[in-house]
């Protein structure tokens, strides 16, 4: 099992999964989003090749009001 | 008038006029209003995606898209460079390469202060990874200077605390960074209502960015399209070169003869 960080909460899952399986599992594909692991953007052309591991802390953003 | 364009980072702006996002009751509100501004240049802000939230609900680019405005993403909220520089990365992979951005890091919770220190640091390494800095700050001239050195597009000084509505407290001091900078002088924060985004124009302010002055009044809609004009009038006035002011005038402004009555 491994465990990562998701926007500050934990998170959980019985075998390493790829990001992208992670944000459809979100059900965040195909939303625009950014994403950040462990401190570096992960660029979205990548989302299907990066698999997480144990301890992995990510950062999913998404666009909001603000001034 | 014609080529009177606000130039930021080699691009040209009809409108003077920048509005931000936030503190609306809802898409509908905050695309009325942005529309009754007249706005080309957006500030959004960058957050967590809420674990759980509605993927059905609309998102903010679909209601105000990238191809109809220029989005500048900000950074508010952050109060270290390094927390800032993340979140501009962020916005850049969000928005396809977009490199103009809003700098902001605050330096405490209740003021909303900007932490000029950690402006200059994140500033330094925002230019030298390619980013177009817009860059919210004091009103402090040398500063200003020093982040024009450093290489950001635009210096936005407060004209007085972001929310308070206070309008543009000390005037001199906007002078003195304008007479210092080459690049455009814009307001960030402070206006509260039509007037003040005037007085800030006629002082020769390149433009004027607000958010709350609009989304707080008790009719949004009605006062984007007050400040869209008192930006345009402001402007008008600044380049028309006032009357210069005096106690008072020997000359009236009716012919002094003619008059009935005389011998």
């Amino acid at each position: 099992m491994i465990s990562v960080s998701i926007n500050g909460e934990a998170r959980h899952f019985d075998m390493p999964i790829s990001v992208a399986t992670l944000l459809e599992q979100m059900q965040l594909g195909g939303k625009r989003i950014a994403l950040e692991r462990n401190g570096e953007i992960v660029p979205r052309g990548q989302f299907t090749q990066q698999m997480l591991s144990d301890g992995d802390k990510l950062e999913i953003v998404v666009a909001v009001g603000g001034g | 008038m014609s080529n009177d364009n606000l130039i930021i980072a080699g691009k040209s702006y009809n409108s003077r006029l920048l509005v931000g996002t936030g503190k609306y009751k809802d898409f509908a509100e905050t695309k009325a209003a942005i529309e009754a501004s007249g706005a080309e240049i957006i500030t959004i802000a960058i957050r967590r995606s809420n674990i759980g939230q509605n993927p059905n609900e609309p998102s903010l680019l679909e209601i105000l898209p990238p191809s109809k405005y220029t989005l500048l993403p900000n950074t508010a909220g952050c109060y270290s460079a390094d927390d800032a520089v993340r979140t501009l990365r962020l916005a850049r992979e969000l928005l396809d390469g977009h490199s103009l951005v809003k700098l902001e890091v605050l330096g405490d919770p209740q003021s909303l202060y900007p932490n000029v220190v950690e402006t200059l640091a994140a500033a330094k390494t925002l230019v030298a990874e390619g980013f177009q800095v817009m860059v919210y700050t004091s009103d402090d001239p040398i500063i200003a200077k020093q982040l024009e050195d450093i290489g950001c597009v635009a210096i936005m000084p407060l004209a007085s605390l972001i929310g308070s509505g206070m309008g543009i407290l000390n005037p001199w001091n906007l002078q003195l960074i304008m007479e210092r900078v080459q690049v455009p002088v814009i307001v960030d924060a402070g206006v509260g209502t039509a007037s003040d985004a005037a007085i800030a124009m006629e002082l020769g302010c390149h433009g004027v960015l607000m958010n709350t002055a609009i989304a707080a009044a008790k009719n949004p809609v009605l006062m984007a399209q007050a400040m869209k004009k008192a930006v345009e009038a402001g402007r008008e006035a600044f380049l028309s070169g006032r009357m210069p002011k005096k106690l008072y005038s020997a000359t009236p402004s009716s012919p002094t003869n003619g008059l009935i009555g005389k011998p």
